[in-house]
């Protein structure tokens, strides 16, 4: 840590749906870069930040998700997410969900206050300038859309990329744009879903590099999947995975190949 | 008698849109907006607080629309012009048909107009015995082709140079059919010659408006060809047709939104031409219209007031949100079914010809949100479509198979104890299936997923019961 | 119930109003009597100097020319100038404008012609109700003086633009429109225009030149 030491703040880790599913590494990954930074993390019994049910227009369903997921998190300083989107739906849209009732407004609006993504919590938050992993190879980031137009992170998962030993991060073109994800759309809007990551593949490609990183599962899932889809040998993780230096497990997609990197 | 709405084969028409290989290379066009946007905007450091006080006039404007209204029209008629009320599209229609007949009009000119696309204007006067002819040249061009506009800017983005070249030479059959038709030049200088001809000749010159200005009763259009102002001079009579959104309160007002208007929409500071009308010519006045109309439509915007889309009412028609939108760019403007396309399109078009029509649109959307970042008026698209959502949960319009996948989702999702089971023991089992190669080619219940791309496989246990077996926590 | 009566009782029924509420009629009525002024960008302020600088600046952006003379009188010789320069007819049609109407014509070869265009007409003059910095933008009022087809129909349109109507933003275009027209009123026409004609509706090339004029030249006196 570069900061002085500050009191241990209690981390209530909202591991996401996505992770907790599909790729638990991410969560001890970001476990790991949180604990490194001084605070002392807990992961309450937790399901869902209600996305999909808001997103689908079932309103009922997201206020009753929200208010569990607003008590299983009560006693935390704080609430980190390795996820653009899920965190923008706690830090944004909670309060949004509870406009019409003034006492649940309150509590939504001081909840939020509380919740962050997991990089800029990091780095705005916790002050955390430079990681000691080390990872060797092309890296271009893709902003993920939450992340980047809810909560401003664009350039803090950048600088800390750029403090990798190894590391060689590469620019590649609409960075910002879309990767066509957009939660059940990718399965509702197949085709269309379809016709907009493989303009991200395309886009990948040109890049040069040789690992697609990013800060949220849901992307990092669709792009990998058309990616090798498509036969591109492109190594897809999680931007925690990489700043924890905990880059054992295959990426996403990759069976294991017995080979340790 | 609108434009035919394909909205409800929203999906048929992407098909359609993507494998069309010439929109798709006329599409790429699209993209040029957003440098051109932007080096506009970062060339004018006040910009952002220019759209915040565009916002604030628009919604003091709506919040008292009927008084503006009023003063409005009562400077109309000061200056000697006529205000007339539509409540439909069909009423609006009947009014410009009327305005014709009494005046034995035989053509009239147009000039770029969504509203006139919106109430079927064209096909109107047609079916009477009226010659109207659009004189934008985007416009001009989708009208040879019989298409509608597929982007309220550039409304024939999605037709190439190829295609304007046999249009021309299919409907100027005076001309020598051994000119030189090859350059964009030369295209433009015949358009501009047969058009000069029909603007000199029109009985009656039609527009929309981009503001009407309570202050002095004012219409105000924006162009860059000049089109709208010899459709508007020329002929004796200039008719207005505009939806009662587009009042704004002072010249000074208008000064502050036109700041962002041209910027937001090719990323110009100003259009070349920006022409306020006030009434018919003036005693003295040595040219200029001899009667002035303006007619009001309402057309569903009394009923987006006061509701959860009355901020879709502040919109300039800049073209901002398509220019940045990823489905806009993948599968262009027609796909959208009707006028208006895009994320404003998506947002208007369920309140203007109903959610059962049109409640697609709003659903073909990631909510990437760059929408809403470049929006001059700042209205927050993704949140109305997702209202626009709502009312489709509400009212059991969305597809049977969504609802239950759903209802399975969240009847986990609101137990805890019973998810954390669940999931742990799915996932290893998917983690089972896939582990040999990390990923499947095809899932059940996932064809919309992996008809286009591998599913990844599960790593195993869950991360909560990881944690748990770590920990030995129990919360 | 006419159509009137309809939209306007749909728009209260929405808002919850009976459209007599006195704060309401009060805050419509300051707001079109006082027209506040809202943000004016800093780029067209300053001094005289600085917004002349900036109006050619942003003229030229714009693809207009501009020529910059000291005095009136010398308005002939540089119109004569510029048409020879561009190889175009020497004729020339304008308004009754007193300020371009007096000067010595007769010492160029050029025919002059005026009123209102027909369509026939190659190349036009017109002075300026005011220019305005921040665009280089030029405002243009219909009446005898400056016909508005001169602005429109013609291939070549010349505009004289005098210093002291060189002001920096729009409001103060307004501001000289309403002290000349009176409160709430305005001309039956008021042309801003910024540039020549132009389009960019085939394959997105941008072409001078649409409908209206495909040159644009600025003459700045003084």
């Amino acid at each position: 840590m570069d900061e002085a030491v500050k009191p241990a703040l209690r981390v209530g880790l909202f591991v996401t749906c996505l992770v907790d599913l599909m790729r638990p590494s991410v969560g001890f990954a970001a476990v790991k870069l949180l604990e490194e930074a001084g605070c002392k993390v807990v992961v309450p019994s937790q399901t869902c930040c209600g996305q999909p049910a808001y997103n689908s227009g079932d309103r009922a369903t997201a206020q009753a998700i929200a208010r569990q997921t607003m008590a299983a998190f009560e006693d935390c300083d704080a609430v980190v997410a390795p996820s653009g989107s899920c965190a923008g739906m706690l830090a944004k849209h909670y309060p949004e969900l509870f406009a019409d009732e003034p006492d649940m407004a309150v509590k939504a609006n001081a909840f939020a206050a509380k919740c962050h993504e997991l990089v800029s919590f990091l780095f705005d938050r916790l002050g955390v300038r430079k990681v000691s992993a080390r990872y060797d190879g092309a890296v271009a980031y893709h902003d993920s859309c939450s992340g980047l137009r809810e909560l401003g992170v664009m350039s803090q998962p950048r600088k800390l990329l750029a403090s990798v030993e190894g590391l060689r991060l590469v620019e590649m073109n609409e960075a910002d744009v879309c990767c066509g994800f957009g939660g059940t759309f990718a399965v509702k809007y197949g085709e269309l879903s379809d016709a907009i990551v493989r303009q991200k593949s395309a886009n990948v490609a040109a890049s040069g590099a040789d690992t697609l990183l990013a800060g949220d599962l849901g992307c990092l899932m669709n792009m990998a999947g058309k990616m090798q889809r498509e036969g591109r040998a492109v190594k897809v993780r999680h931007v925690a995975e990489v700043l924890a230096g905990m880059t054992n497990d295959p990426p996403i997609g990759e069976a294991a190949t017995g080979a340790k990197r | 008698m609108t434009i035919a709405v394909t909205t409800p084969r929203f999906k048929d028409n992407v098909h359609e849109a993507l494998h069309d290989e010439r929109l798709q290379g006329a599409l790429l066009h699209a993209s040029n907006f957003i440098g051109r946007r932007s080096t506009a905007v970062d060339r004018l450091p006040e910009f952002d607080a220019l759209r915040d006080s565009a916002r604030a006039i628009k919604d003091h404007t709506l919040a008292h629309l009927d008084l503006y209204l009023e003063a409005y029209e009562r400077k109309v008629a000061e200056a000697g012009g006529q205000v007339h009320y539509a409540r439909t599209s069909a009423e609006a229609v009947d009014i410009v048909l009327g305005l014709c007949k009494e005046r034995g009009a035989k053509a009239v000119t147009k000039g770029k107009s969504m509203i006139s696309e919106e109430i079927g204007l064209n096909a109107a006067l047609e079916g009477a015995g009226v010659e109207a002819i659009e004189t934008d040249l985007g416009e001009y061009i989708i009208q040879l082709r019989g298409e509608a506009p597929s982007h309220i800017i550039a409304p024939a983005i999605h037709v190439t140079k190829a295609d304007v070249e046999a249009d021309f030479r299919r409907a100027h059959r005076d001309l020598p059919p051994d000119r030189d038709l090859s350059q964009p030049e030369q295209l433009l200088g015949e358009a501009r010659g047969i058009l000069r001809n029909k603007f000199l000749t029109a009985d009656i010159g039609i527009t929309g408006a981009n503001f009407l200005v309570a202050e002095t009763g004012t219409s105000i259009i924006v162009t860059n060809e000049g089109n709208g102002d010899l459709t508007q001079i020329l002929p004796k009579v200039h008719v207005v047709v505009a939806s009662i959104e587009k009042l704004v309160p002072t010249l000074s007002d208008v000064a502050q939104i036109l700041r962002v208007l041209a910027r937001s929409a090719t990323g110009q500071d100003m259009s070349v031409y920006t022409t306020l009308s006030t009434g018919p010519r003036r005693p003295g006045d040595p040219d200029g219209p001899e009667e002035y109309h303006v007619i009001l439509l309402d057309n569903g915007r009394s009923a987006m007031l006061g509701g959860d889309f009355e901020d879709m009412l502040r919109c300039i028609r800049c073209g901002a949100c398509m220019n940045h939108c990823p489905v806009y760019h993948a599968v262009g403007g027609h796909a959208y079914g009707w006028v208006y396309p895009g994320p404003m399109g998506a947002v208007l078009t369920p309140s203007l010809i109903g959610v059962a029509e049109g409640g697609q649109l709003p659903n073909a959307s990631t909510f990437c949100g760059r929408c809403e970042q470049v929006c001059p008026m700042r209205i927050p698209l993704p949140k109305m479509m997702r209202h626009w959502r709502e009312r489709e949960f509400e009212r059991h319009l969305s597809p049977a198979t969504v609802r239950s996948g759903l209802a399975f989702w969240a009847f986990f999702a609101k137990r805890p104890a019973l998810y954390r089971f669940a999931t742990n023991l799915g996932m290893r089992a998917l983690n089972l299936a896939g582990r040999a190669r990390g990923r499947f080619s095809w899932l059940p219940f996932a064809g919309g997923w992996t008809r286009y791309r591998d599913m990844t496989a599960p790593q195993g246990p869950t991360f909560q019961s990881q944690w748990r077996a770590k920990s030995g926590a129990v919360r | 119930m006419s159509a009137r009566d309809d939209i306007f009782a749909a728009i209260r029924r929405s808002l919850h109003v009976t459209g007599d509420e006195a704060p309401r009629r009060a805050a419509v009525a300051s707001r079109l009597a006082e027209a506040p002024i809202g943000i004016v960008p800093q780029r067209g302020q300053g001094d005289a100097a600085h917004r002349a600088t900036t109006f050619k600046a942003e003229a030229a952006r714009a693809q207009a020319s501009i020529a910059e003379i000291a005095r009136v009188e010398d308005v002939p010789a540089e119109i004569a100038r510029f048409l020879r320069d561009n190889n175009l007819p020497a004729t020339l049609r304008m308004g009754d404008d007193e300020r371009i109407g007096a000067l010595p014509w007769a010492e160029t070869s050029l025919e002059i012609s005026f009123g209102p265009s027909d369509g026939h007409d190659l190349n036009a003059i017109s002075v300026a109700f005011a220019a305005v910095a921040e665009t280089g933008t030029l405002a243009l009022v219909s009446g005898r003086d400056n016909p508005t087809t001169l602005n429109l129909l013609p291939d070549n349109h010349i505009v004289i633009v005098f210093a002291s109507d060189l002001v920096g933003d729009f409001e103060s275009v307004f501001s000289k429109l309403r002290s000349v027209y009176g409160q709430g009123r305005a001309p039956r026409t008021l042309n801003f225009i910024t540039g020549p004609s132009r389009s960019a509706d085939i394959e997105q090339t941008l072409l001078l030149g649409a409908h209206g004029p495909r040159r644009l030249h600025i003459v700045v006196i003084g």
